[in-house]
């Protein structure tokens, strides 16, 4: 068995991950899902895009300064988030509330 | 018939509500690959993350870390080697006491300025490295066995104040291992500018009892895609400081083509040394580190990172390379109907 040195399998194991990665970007250039498959995405992409809700108002305030939305959320799992990032993101009953509305109308 | 239709309205509504608290799996895997002074590290990564309501008020939550490291043994030219670490970084139980208080119970991320709760999981970190200061106030492994309050003290559209109180016990359990300590956090929030100003204190309450202090500012304003956040730490044998920019160059053509995907990063930090501090996880001495980063967000929660960082130090400086590629998911924790 032939050693392969250390220095050439790193260069290798960077080299996978560029060719991966290289993928995925090709891979994100093909059309984007419709967008009734989008999810919350759309309407969050930016802070800076149109509020449209209360719910989506507290969500840009607390939730996007830390993550963008997830872009596929079934609506069976919306409470346990909002259950999870009220503990984590200190929200108020009031705000979590607006928050489920806003995730799952 | 009014009185039937109420029912089956209140039996859809409760089928609904139900239905919303699946339990869920959430968490990261990545593929992480550094380069510093030469020496190349590679580590994939799995940190599932797993939340399960029980009832309306209490919630069960938990965060993992299990990772490989491969390094060269014995320099830059050795066969690599890996070795497995695994931790624990949360498993508590939150209670919803009111709509201002929960308290907790169990292990927790130890919340000390902003990083360690807010953006430590590896699906949300910008760079790989921790701040440099990052070990004050959260020693000794960034988590803490005990109990914790927190909450919102005021909540009005104008601004938030949040709080947070914790009490944590010695621990040496493996998976487990937290240092005694006490300490508070509270932060101003002013939704409309997104402005944020927070301090934090820790006692630490076992050996050498000391005193950390640490303060944070966050900006991100509405008009723009932009991301300001910085902190200031003071432990008992240093102090220093991290400023991050990012940028998504979302403002052109949206955040969902090729430029858009991009976002720039900057970080500058910087630690003093005011005296040795075995143990203490911070530089050994006075060190500047300046870290240049490009995050690109794929479709499907995918995100590929890379940075560069020069740090100048008394002990060496170092060119540090970084690329990682990093998934993060979000399921039911079973299948059901709707």
């Amino acid at each position: 068995m032939i050693a392969i040195p250390a220095r050439v399998r790193g260069q290798r194991v960077r080299l996978v991950l560029i060719v991966l990665c290289g993928l995925a970007l090709s891979m994100s250039c093909l059309p984007a899902q419709p967008p009734h498959k989008r999810g919350v995405s759309k309407k969050t992409a930016t802070a800076q895009a149109v509020v449209s809700s209360s719910g989506e108002r507290k969500f840009q305030e607390n939730c996007s300064r830390c993550h963008t939305a997830p872009e596929q959320l079934s609506p069976r799992i919306t409470r346990t988030i909002v259950l999870h990032m009220r503990v984590r993101a200190s929200l108020s009953a009031e705000d979590a509330q607006d928050i489920l509305h806003y995730l799952s109308p | 018939m009014a009185l039937c239709v109420s029912s089956m309205l209140w039996l859809l509504s409760v089928r609904a509500s139900v239905a919303q608290n699946t339990p869920i799996v959430s968490g990261g895997v990545g593929f992480l690959d550094s380069t510093n002074t030469g020496i190349n590290f590679f580590q994939p990564v799995v940190a599932p993350l797993v939340v399960v309501p029980i009832g309306r008020h209490l919630l069960a939550e938990s965060r993992f870390d299990f990772r490989e490291v491969y390094a060269p043994e014995g320099g830059k030219n050795g066969p690599y080697k890996g070795t497995f670490f695994k931790s624990t970084q949360y498993l508590q139980l939150d209670y919803i006491a009111a709509s201002h208080l929960t308290l907790t119970v169990g292990r927790f991320l130890t919340p000390f300025g902003t990083y360690n709760e807010r953006l430590s999981a590896i699906w949300m970190q910008n760079f790989q490295d921790a701040p440099l200061i990052f070990p004050i106030g959260t020693r000794t492994t960034g988590s803490s066995d005990g109990a914790m309050v927190r909450g919102v003290l005021v909540s009005k559209p104008e601004v938030q104040v949040n709080y947070i109180g914790y009490f944590s016990a010695f621990s040496s359990v493996p998976q487990f291992e937290s240092a005694r300590a006490a300490g508070d956090r509270i932060d101003v929030y002013f939704p409309g500018k997104r402005v944020e100003v927070g301090t934090s204190y820790a006692r630490f309450l076992q050996g050498t009892r000391n005193n950390s202090f640490g303060t944070d500012f966050w900006w991100q304003p509405w008009r723009a895609p932009l991301q300001v956040r910085s902190e200031y730490a003071h432990g008992a044998h240093a102090q220093g400081y991290w400023l991050e920019g990012t940028y998504r160059l979302s403002q052109w053509r949206g955040a969902d083509n090729f430029i858009g995907r991009l976002e720039p990063l900057f970080r500058i930090q910087q630690v003093f040394r005011n005296s040795p501090g075995p143990g203490d996880s911070l530089p050994a001495a006075d060190t500047k580190q300046v870290d240049l980063g490009l995050v690109y967000h794929l479709p499907q929660e995918v995100r590929f990172t890379t940075s560069y960082s020069r740090k100048l130090s008394a002990t060496g400086n170092a060119n540090i390379w970084d690329m990682a590629i990093t998934y993060r998911f979000l399921l039911p924790m079973w299948r059901g109907g709707q």
